[in-house]
């Protein structure tokens, strides 16, 4: 973004503000639409012959990084605007009181735009259970947050297609509301922890809140800024190298070579995708262009969106934060529904695909 | 003199916006003591949804990510 101005020295008008980012977005677009012929252009420039493995293979590099990191600075700005309309507790008094099915609906909805940090998924999950929100709602909201984030859809549209990336939207989504509908349904609020419930039942009820002050367009802008900041300085470098071991699959792994292990024929596939992501606590921008390379050799598309979604929705250290307000077996019961609609998705994925 | 609590699981948000809150009080000349609070429980108790959260003198004034500069020391020299 070009308008990294800083305003506590001097204000910057609002005017200058909103031209500096109409400019930011017009050169955006200009520099987006030259980036393959720039890519094949450099690799013009080294020795390597543009049609030779090693060629395509750095081309396919020079291209990706940039494409995906412009839009990644590009939506994570647009996104961190967006959030700065929204806040968990404005989030939690639309919750609150909402009967099952919408409320279920809404939290999912509402879990990709409000600002969330899984290290802050505690007092959340209280703050939201103790205002009233009903637990199997809380759950759709804090399996949507973290797993339909703007960062896998960006990379999932810039590296594999707007096809796949709408494919994982809707069913993320539809994940959160279906897992949070039938945890809802079982009416196991008994099993949070003891001290979950008192407070479930007492003092939290009123709890107080920070006062909330009105922002100006331009501090939306500043949040918007702060996001790039904060998501793109985090997650450059797992796309760099997500992408450059995806670059060396495609020249180095034989054609086909994941269609024996990871292709439709092999039923056992998904469920062995969906563990083998519980302990895996990379984040999206690491695991997405190697799923991309593996879908190129052959991997079919059910199995590495199970991969994908358990890895991210299925965190050990998320479990294990979550163990603080949850009973280990309320703690079950969240794992083997949520992983039971992982493998749903991807039976479904590699039965349509 | 004023007593500051910062509401958080021991992030590096939290850490830093202790820092924020100590230097921003050093630089005014005030006289501010800073707690950190990570205990889950109270952090929730507090009404604090999104961490790192702040509290000056009982009165909670910013949840939610690094507060604002100028923010800030108005919140302290108030």
């Amino acid at each position: 973004m070009s308008a990294r101005i800083d305003t506590r020295t001097r204000p910057t008008p609002d005017w200058l503000w909103h031209a500096a980012l109409a400019a930011g977005l017009v050169l955006w677009v200009a520099i987006y639409r030259q980036l393959l012929p720039l890519a094949n252009w450099l690799v013009s420039l080294t020795p390597l012959d543009a049609h030779s493995h090693s060629g395509e293979a750095l081309a396919f590099f020079l291209y990706d990084v940039p494409k995906v990191m412009m839009l990644l600075v590009l939506i994570v700005f647009v996104m961190g605007v967006v959030r700065s309309f929204f806040s968990p507790e404005k989030t939690r008094a639309l919750l609150s009181g909402r009967a099952e099915g919408l409320g279920n609906a809404m939290a999912a909805s509402l879990g990709i735009v409000t600002p969330f940090c899984s290290c802050s998924a505690v007092p959340l999950f209280i703050g939201f259970v103790s205002a009233g929100v009903p637990l199997g709602v809380t759950f759709s909201f804090l399996i949507a947050a973290p797993m339909v984030n703007e960062v896998a859809l960006v990379l999932l549209f810039g590296l594999v297609g707007w096809k796949v990336a709408a494919t994982y939207l809707s069913f993320g989504l539809l994940l959160a509301i279906g897992a949070g509908w039938i945890i809802g349904r079982l009416n196991l609020e008994g099993w949070l922890q003891g001290w979950v419930r008192d407070i479930h039942t007492g003092a939290g009820a009123g709890a107080p809140s920070a006062p909330s002050h009105e922002m100006t367009m331009v501090d939306r802008y500043r949040e918007g800024l702060t996001a790039v900041k904060d998501i793109v300085g985090k997650v450059w470098v797992w796309i760099l190298a997500g992408i450059a071991l995806g670059a060396l699959i495609h020249g180095y792994v034989p054609q086909d070579a994941m269609a024996r292990i990871m292709g439709t024929g092999a039923w056992w596939s998904v469920p062995a995708a969906v563990v083998m992501g519980i302990p895996m606590y990379t984040n999206a921008a690491g695991v997405i262009p190697i799923v991309e390379a593996l879908l190129g050799k052959g991997a079919a598309l059910g199995t590495v969106l199970a991969f994908m979604m358990s890895v991210i929705a299925l965190s050990l250290p998320e479990m294990l934060i979550l163990r603080k307000v949850l009973t280990f077996r309320l703690l079950a019961v969240f794992v083997g529904v949520v992983g039971t609609g992982i493998l749903c998705v991807g039976f479904l994925f590699n039965l349509i695909f | 003199m004023k007593h500051v609590i910062v509401y958080g699981p021991g992030c590096k948000r939290c850490d830093t916006t202790a820092d924020m809150v100590k230097t921003t009080a050093q630089m005014l000349g005030l006289d501010v003591t800073v707690t950190k609070e990570t205990d889950m429980a109270r952090i929730a108790m507090a009404g604090v949804m999104s961490t790192p959260g702040i509290a000056v003198d009982g009165k909670l004034v910013h949840t939610g990510g690094l507060p604002d500069a100028g923010a800030l020391e108005g919140w302290l020299s108030a």
